[in-house]
C-alpha cells in the first residue's frame, strides 16, 4: 500500500527543527524563509520548524532561540505554497498551550516525541491535537534502546491516544540495518491499518540512507530526513540522497532530485555554521548509542571544563540519560575535571 | 507532651510511606489510615501498625465521635476537591500531597512559617519540593528575573497521576519557582528515563544573575538552604558545587548559576530511588508537625 496515489512515501524535512541543534537554535525568519522556498519548490510534502528540542525548548538547558520558534513557524506556512508545515513537541516541555498557538500561527502537523518507553505521557496532548484538527505523529525516540515488541506496545498508546503515524526515531544514529526493518516491521503488525508508520534516520553510523530504505521495505510510509543532513549528531538522513536513491529503485517521493540536490547545495549550506560531519564526537555517539543532539552541548562543556567530549558522551552513554538530559552534561563535565585534577595532584 | 492526631486518606504507595515517618514523629500520632478497598494492602499493613483502618472512606472518618486534628490527602486531584470543604467545615487541617492546589503553596524550607494556621495547604508538586528552595537561595542573595529546573525521575516512580497530567507538573512547579522561589519568570522540565537500575531523582536548578553577581554569596545560601531541605530530607544532597556561567549568546546573554541536587529516598516503604516521591512525603511530616506543635501548644 502506497502512502497516497502519487506518493509510495512521505518525506518530512527536518531541517528546520533538527537543524536547530547544529546551528545551536540561532535561525532567523530570513533563513527560514530561504529554505522553505527552496524545499517547497523542490517538492518536499512537509517540513518542520521549531527549536531543536520542540516547541518551548528556548532555555538554559537546552540553548535559547535567536528568534521565538511562533514567528519562525509563521513565516514558514506564510512561504510554502504546497508544502505543510510541521513541528514538533516533547511533553514535560513543552505543554498544551504551545501546541494551541502553533495551530493559531498554521501549522498543520502536530508531532509529538516521548523516549520509547514513555508513550504514555503524550496521551493529553495527541487529544488536544486531534480536537484542533492537526494531522498528528509520535515519534519514539531512543529507539535503538527497546527491542521491536516494546516498541510496538508503546505504539500502541499512541495510536489509542489519536496518533496518525507512530515513527522509530533513531535519535542517536545508532540503528544498524534490519534493526530497524525489525523495529518498523513490529510496529506495522501492531498497528495494521489504525496508524501508519514512520522512521527518523541520523547517520551517527552513516546509515541514515540505507536504514531508511530498510524501513521503507518493511512498510514505512513517512520517512524523515534533513537536507544536507543539517541535524543533531553527524546529522540525520540527507534528503536529497534519499530522494536521489528512491528515486533510483522506483519509490515515489514526489521530489525533484536535481532541485533537492541545487537547493543543499545553493540554499541550505549557506545557512549552516558547518557540515554535519562523521567525526570523532558524532561517531562516538553512534556507537555509544547516545542521543545526537548531546553533541554540541558535549562539546560546550569539554571546552568549558577542559576535558575529553567523547569522554562525557560515553559517561553519558554509561548513565543511560535519555533526550532532554542536557542538564547532566555538565555534571558530567565537572566531575571529570575534578577525577583529571585530583589525578594530576596525585 | 502529647501529640496531635492525623489520618492518612489514601493508602496506597504515598500514604503508605508517610504512615511510616509519621511513626517516628514526636509531634504527631497517626491513628487512622482510610481508603475504599477492603483488599487494599496499604489498610492492611496500617492496621498491623496499630492505626485504625477503614475501607469505608471520609464519610466514615468524619462521622466518627473523635475527629483527627490533621489530615493528610494522599489520593487524587479529583477526590481531594471533593474532599477538601468537608475538612474545612469541621476545621481540620490539611496538607494536600494531591495535585489539586487548593490551598496555598509550601515548601517547608521557604516559607512554612507563614503558614501554621492555614486550614489547607499545598505540596505543589515532587519537582517543585526539590528545586524552588534553591531558586530561593539564590534570589534571597541576589535578583532572579529568570530560573529554569530540570527534574528527572525514574520511570517506575512516575504514576499514572504524573504520566496523564504531565501539563500540571510544569506549569505548577513554574508557578511556583514564581511566587515562592522568587524568580520573576520560571520555567520546569520534567524528564522521565527508565534506566535499570532505576537512577535517583535528579534535579538541575539554573537561575540567571547579574554579571557582577557576589558568587561567593550566592554558593554560601545555597550549601544552607540545601542543609536546611536534609533536616527533613535526609537523602537531599548536592551533586556538584554550584557552577557559574558568564553571559553567553547561548544563555540568551545572561549570566547563571546551575545548581545539581539529588535526592535518595529514606526507602520507608518506597525504594531509594524514588526520591521524588521521598521528598512529598518528608515535606508533609515537616509541615504537619509545623501544624501539630501549634495544635498541641495551643491546648497546653
Amino acid at each position: 500500500m502506497p502512502y497516497s496515489a502519487d506518493l509510495d512515501v512521505r518525506v518530512t524535512d527536518s531541517s528546520l527543527r533538527d537543524g536547530s541543534h547544529a546551528k545551536q537554535h540561532q535561525f532567523t525568519v530570513e533563513h527560514v524563509r530561504s529554505i522553505v522556498a527552496a524545499l517547497d519548490d523542490a517538492g518536499v510534502p512537509v517540513i518542520e520548524v521549531t527549536h531543536g528540542d520542540g516547541l518551548g525548548g528556548s532555555s538554559f538547558n537546552y540553548g535559547f532561540s535567536h528568534t521565538p520558534e511562533q514567528e519562525l513557524i509563521k513565516a514558514a506556512v506564510e512561504t510554502a505554497k504546497r508544502a505543510r508545515i510541521a513541528f514538533l513537541m516533547l511533553p514535560g516541555l513543552g505543554v498544551r498551550d504551545d501546541i494551541r498557538r502553533a495551530a493559531d500561527n498554521g501549522a498543520g502537523i502536530c508531532r509529538i516525541a516521548t523516549h520509547c518507553t514513555e508513550a504514555d505521557i503524550s496521551v493529553q496532548h495527541f487529544g488536544l491535537a486531534r480536537d484542533l484538527g492537526l494531522e498528528t505523529v509520535g515519534f519514539l525516540m531512543m529507539s535503538h534502546s527497546q527491542p521491536p515488541e516494546v516498541l510496538a506496545r508503546q505504539a500502541r498508546i499512541m495510536a489509542d491516544a489519536g496518533c496518525q503515524c507512530v515513527y522509530v526515531v533513531d535519535s542517536a544514529g545508532a540503528l544498524i540495518l534490519e534493526e530497524t526493518g525489525d523495529r518498523v516491521a513490529a510496529l506495522v503488525a501492531e498497528l495494521g491499518d489504525d496508524a501508519q508508520v514512520g522512521f527518523h534516520g541520523h547517520e551517527n553510523l552513516g546509515l541514515g540512507v540505507a536504514n531508511s530504505v530498510i524501513a521503507v521495505r518493511a512498510g514505512a510510509l513517512q520517512i524523515d530526513g534533513s537536507t544536507r543532513r543539517f541535524g543533531a549528531g553527524a546529522g540525520n538522513t540527507p534528503v536529497e540522497g534519499f530522494a536521489a536513491v528512491a528515486e533510483k529503485l522506483g519509490i515515489r517521493t514526489g521530489i525533484d532530485t536535481l532541485k533537492i540536490i541545487d537547493a543543499a547545495e545553493d540554499v541550505v549550506r549557506p545557512v549552516m555554521d558547518g557540515e554535519c560531519l562523521l567525526d570523532r564526537l558524532s561517531l562516538t555517539m553512534g556507537y555509544a548509542g547516545v542521543y545526537s543532539s548531546f553533541l554540541k552541548h558535549a562539546d560546550r562543556q569539554a571546552r568549558r571544563y577542559g576535558v575529553s567530549g567523547a569522554e562525557i558522551l560515553v559517561e553519558a552513554g554509561r548513565r543511560r540519560l535519555v533526550g532532554g538530559q542536557e542538564d547532566q552534561l555538565i555534571e558530567i563535565a565537572v566531575g571529570l575535571a575534578e577525577r583529571n585534577k585530583a589525578a594530576a595532584g596525585a | 507532651m502529647t501529640k496531635a492526631s492525623a489520618a492518612i486518606v489514601g493508602p496506597g504507595n504515598i500514604g503508605t510511606d508517610l504512615m511510616y515517618k509519621l511513626l517516628r514523629s514526636d509531634a504527631i500520632e497517626p491513628r487512622w489510615m482510610i481508603g475504599v478497598d477492603p483488599d487494599s494492602p496499604g489498610l492492611k499493613r496500617a492496621a498491623d501498625h496499630g492505626l485504625t483502618a477503614s475501607a469505608e472512606g471520609v464519610d466514615w472518618l468524619l462521622s466518627r465521635d473523635e475527629l483527627p486534628d490533621i489530615v493528610f490527602e494522599a489520593t487524587s486531584a479529583y477526590v481531594h476537591r471533593a474532599n477538601a470543604p468537608r475538612y474545612a467545615e469541621l476545621g481540620i487541617q490539611t496538607v494536600d500531597l494531591t495535585p489539586a492546589a487548593i490551598g496555598p503553596a509550601v515548601v517547608p524550607a521557604v516559607n512554612l512559617g507563614e503558614h501554621l494556621d492555614t486550614p489547607n495547604v499545598s505540596l505543589i508538586t515532587c519537582g517543585g519540593q526539590a528545586t524552588i528552595p534553591i531558586v530561593h537561595a539564590v534570589s534571597r542573595v541576589v535578583d532572579v528575573d529568570y530560573a529554569e529546573i530540570v527534574a528527572s525521575v525514574a520511570s517506575p516512580s512516575a504514576g499514572p497521576g504524573t504520566r496523564n497530567n504531565i501539563d500540571e507538573f510544569t506549569i505548577a512547579t513554574s508557578r511556583g519557582i514564581e511566587r515562592i522561589g522568587g524568580a520573576r519568570k520560571g520555567k520546569a522540565i520534567i524528564i522521565l528515563n527508565p534506566a535499570e537500575p532505576p537512577m535517583l531523582m535528579q534535579d538541575t536548578i539554573f537561575c540567571a544573575v547579574p554579571a557582577d553577581a557576589d558568587r561567593d554569596a550566592i554558593t554560601a545560601s545555597v550549601h544552607r538552604t540545601v542543609a536546611e531541605v536534609a533536616s527533613y530530607v535526609p537523602g537531599y544532597r548536592l551533586r556538584a558545587e554550584p557552577q557559574f556561567d558568564d553571559p553567553a549568546p547561548g544563555s540568551g546573554g545572561r549570566a547563571r548559576v546551575a545548581v545539581f541536587v539529588e535526592v535518595e529516598g529514606a526507602g520507608d516503604f518506597l525504594p531509594p530511588y524514588s526520591g521524588n516521591l521521598d521528598i512529598m512525603t518528608a515535606a508533609a511530616t515537616r509541615v504537619g508537625e509545623g501544624f501539630a506543635r501549634k495544635i498541641t501548644a495551643a491546648r497546653a
